[in-house]
């Protein structure tokens, strides 16, 4: 049966998915279709020196080559990467200094999420890199980092403004070549954030960016670039919703962190892209590359709370190349309906010392299928290397899956590897004990899902944990009956 | 207070609950003893509202009011406690916060504001003294890893802090030992009033030497066939329930 827009506007009045809706800005956006000429045009597009267009091209060449991976625990009907367009802007593109030079509209749409920057200019010590659509609007906080000599933009402007650093460090965690979708994000990448954390400096305050999609039928392909030199620290948040569409919209970003001697990066996630309605149709794929690179006595940790998209094939890993160094990832997947998670990480354990944490909770529901994918990979020279594992399984039903599917190569002898999985259901005498003491059924999910999360609820910052409780509810309502 | 009225209830094919009446004032403490599988549990769940049993004639009236189409939380907001005899563990939730949200939930349902955090605080401190417990116990999870006396300890901490009307103790001293036991009754007879009432569910005399009742009711079979007063209990506990059961054929 065709989707209608009356479906939509249903599915919008029942609120299914709370913060759908679509904000009309006038956008200039490229017609459908892919080829180097595409490619080359956004790079003229972003006024790009010649390096970063040979760089982009380099990828599309190879990308060509590549096939879409199948191997993910994953089933969805391909995306034609000819019907996608590649290039998206607010046509309006002015950098504001304060907000009420913001376009209303825009801000309108961020008060119906929530995260009002009224609000959150308030919210002490968070700067916002606002990425709409591909272009950044507006930057927040940037003088207060500037006189740390934190650099904190989008990345466009980092490629005109500070060529060196991206030039040095860009494709170095995550080659060009690296997967089929890190391959096409690096030939088209639209935008996304830059972040370079000077020797010694501990950034004052939590960086964050919002990323949304908003155009019909634009692929969103971010590029975000952390840097943190010699024995600084930062700590990075990034969230995101769509608007509803009934149209499956491909998301390919590419995240590069790299942690140098004795630096520490916190990489904390809410992603919440549309995960399509009741009934599996529609909703955001998200095939995500994140990476982490750690020197000597750095520490990397991911923390993710996923409760979007209606496939994700999403992995935050940690290459621990510095003796001592330590990689952590701590993760909330939830999934509902007919969504599909395949997520999990990757610690690869080079230098000796090196130390990973794995803590991943999944949670399904309703017919979805969730996966947890993880690899502990210890190299032969890697000595004394410890990974702790511990993967946990809430269900929801009848009719959804977890599936764990853990992999551990260990090249040398003294490697220390433990892993641990549970699987629960939430039962019924456990909600029964909750109504008997005046928690309705709705609100005893919610506090069950809360306390089985705590432990990576807890890795979170304070807002941003808060706005996941409010999240992991929302995506759960309605999902017993 | 509550009024049970010729109560059917039983699960699938199984009839469990066969003919129940029971009369509770505001004031008064009831206990129901029984051996093993008598219905006692099934008896204390269907009051509190667990659709698991259906219930196939009858009524309960709670508060001169049929309750029996009220959801469990719905009862549980009229003023419907049960001190649960396997108590559930629910992971990660503290108790701190497990009766916070109760205590939140029940407000709302009223239409009332959330209890200010000072006075939740106050009440969660005198509460505690009252039942000893250790201001540790508060941050563990809810019933994980408890001992079967922290569990039932724990009942009653939330009970004290429910203030319900009516409050169902499902086999609450198995598993205290005497000091524990001591303590819960404390607890217990703090609520009593003349405005309250209590349902004792045990096997044994020893509790109600402590928590002493004005009826008791013996079920056997999911039928009261004995009622009298408090020396019925210790009648029961000399003869044990065969002597009831005999008497029954006779
Ligand atoms: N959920 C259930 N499913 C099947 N049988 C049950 C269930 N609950 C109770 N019963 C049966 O009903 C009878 C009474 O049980 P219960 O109320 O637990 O007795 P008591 O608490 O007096 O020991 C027992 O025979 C028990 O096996
Ligand atoms: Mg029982």
């Amino acid at each position: 049966m065709a989707y209608t827009e009356d479906d939509l506007e249903k599915e919008l009045a029942t609120k299914e998915y709370k913060y759908g809706f679509y904000t009309d800005i006038e956008s200039e956006t490229f017609p459908n279709g892919l080829n180097e000429d595409v490619v080359r045009a956004i790079s003229l597009k972003k006024g790009e020196p010649e390096w970063m267009t040979d760089w982009r091209i380099e990828a599309f060449r190879h990308w060509q080559t590549m096939e879409e991976p199948e191997w993910a625990n994953v089933h969805y009907a391909k995306p034609d990467f000819q019907n996608i367009s590649y290039y998206s802007a607010p046509s309006k593109k002015p950098k504001y200094d304060s907000l009420d030079e913001v376009d209303p509209e825009l801000l309108d749409t961020f008060k119906r999420l929530g995260i009002s920057l009224d609000e959150q200019k308030k919210l002490a010590g968070v700067a916002v890199d606002v990425v709409m659509d591909s272009v950044s609007v507006t930057t927040t906080f940037k003088k207060t980092l500037a006189e740390k000599g934190i650099i904190f933009c989008s990345i466009s402007e980092a490629i005109k403004e500070h060529p060196e650093l991206v030039k040095k460090y860009i494709g170095s965690v995550v080659p060009q070549k690296d997967n089929f979708y890190a391959a096409l994000n690096s030939a088209v990448f639209s935008d996304g954030s830059f972040c370079y954390i000077p020797k010694g400096v501990r950034c004052p305050m939590e960086l964050s960016t919002y990323f949304r999609i908003n155009q019909a039928g634009t692929g969103q392909f971010e590029r975000t670039l952390v840097v943190a030199d010699a024995g600084s620290y930062v700590s990075y948040l990034e969230g995101c919703t769509a608007p509803s569409r009934d149209e499956n919209q491909l998301h390919a970003a590419v995240v590069e962190l790299i942690a140098l001697d004795d630096a520490e990066i916190k990489y904390s996630t809410v992603q919440n892209w549309y995960p399509g309605n009741d009934q599996g149709k529609g909703g955001v794929y998200n095939f995500v590359t994140k990476r982490g690179l750690c020197e000597k006595n750095a520490k990397i940790s991911w923390t993710q709370v996923e409760t979007g998209s209606a496939v994700t094939w999403k992995y935050p890993s940690c290459i621990l190349k510095g003796d001592n160094s330590i990689g952590e990832f701590y993760s909330i997947a939830v999934t509902n309906n007919f969504q599909q998670a395949d997520t999990g990480t990757k610690m690869i354990h080079i230098g000796k010392n090196t130390k990973s944490t794995i803590i991943s909770k999944g949670i399904s529901a309703g017919q979805s299928q969730n996966s947890y994918r993880g690899l502990v990979q210890i190299n032969s020279r890697a000595e004394n290397a410890r990974n702790f594992s511990q993967c946990d399984s809430l269900l929801m039903g009848n009719k959804c899956g977890a599936h764990t599917f853990p992999y551990i190569e260990a090249k040398n002898k003294t490697a220390r590897v433990e892993h641990e999985a549970t699987t629960s259901k939430i039962g019924e005498d456990q909600i029964f004990y909750c109504n008997q003491r005046g928690i309705d059924t709705e609100k005893a999910i919610a506090l069950i899902v809360n306390g089985f999360s705590k432990e990576v609820l807890n890795k979170l910052p304070m807002e941003f944990a808060v706005e996941a409780q409010k999240l992991l509810e929302i995506s759960l309502e309605g999902s017993v009956g | 207070m509550l009024e049970i009225k010729n109560l059917n209830a039983g699960i699938e094919d199984k009839d469990i609950l066969k003919g129940i009446d029971l009369k509770v004032n505001a004031g008064e403490v009831h206990a129901i003893m029984g051996p093993n599988g008598s219905g006692k549990s099934t008896l204390s769940s269907v009051v509190a509202g667990k659709e698991e049993y259906e219930v196939t004639g009858g009524d309960i009236l709670f508060e001169n009011e049929s309750i029996l189409e009220l959801d469990a939380e719905e009862r549980a907001h009229k003023g419907v406690f049960l001190s649960f005899q396997y108590p559930v563990e629910i992971p990660g939730v503290s108790v701190t916060n497990f009766i916070k949200t109760a205590i939140n939930e029940t407000r709302k349902a009223k239409g009332l504001e959330d209890m200010p955090a000072s006075d939740m605080l106050k009440m969660i401190r005198e509460k505690s003294e009252l039942l000893e417990i250790d201001r540790k116990f508060l941050s563990r999870s809810l019933n994980e890893g408890f001992s079967g006396g922290e569990k039932k300890r724990n009942e009653i901490f939330q009970m004290a802090m429910l203030e319900p009307k009516l409050a169902i103790l499902d086999e609450t001293d198995s598993g205290l030992d005497i000091d524990a036991l001591r303590i819960v009754s404390n607890g217990v007879n703090k609520l009593r009033s003349k405005d309250n009432a209590v349902i004792v569910i045990t096997h044994y005399q020893r509790l109600l030497e402590y928590i002493v009742p004005d009826f008791v009711h013996v079920l056997v079979d999911g039928k009261i066939v004995k009622s009298g007063g408090k020396e019925l209990a210790l009648e029961l506990e000399e003869k044990g329930y065969d002597w009831v059961k005999a008497e029954l054929t006779a």
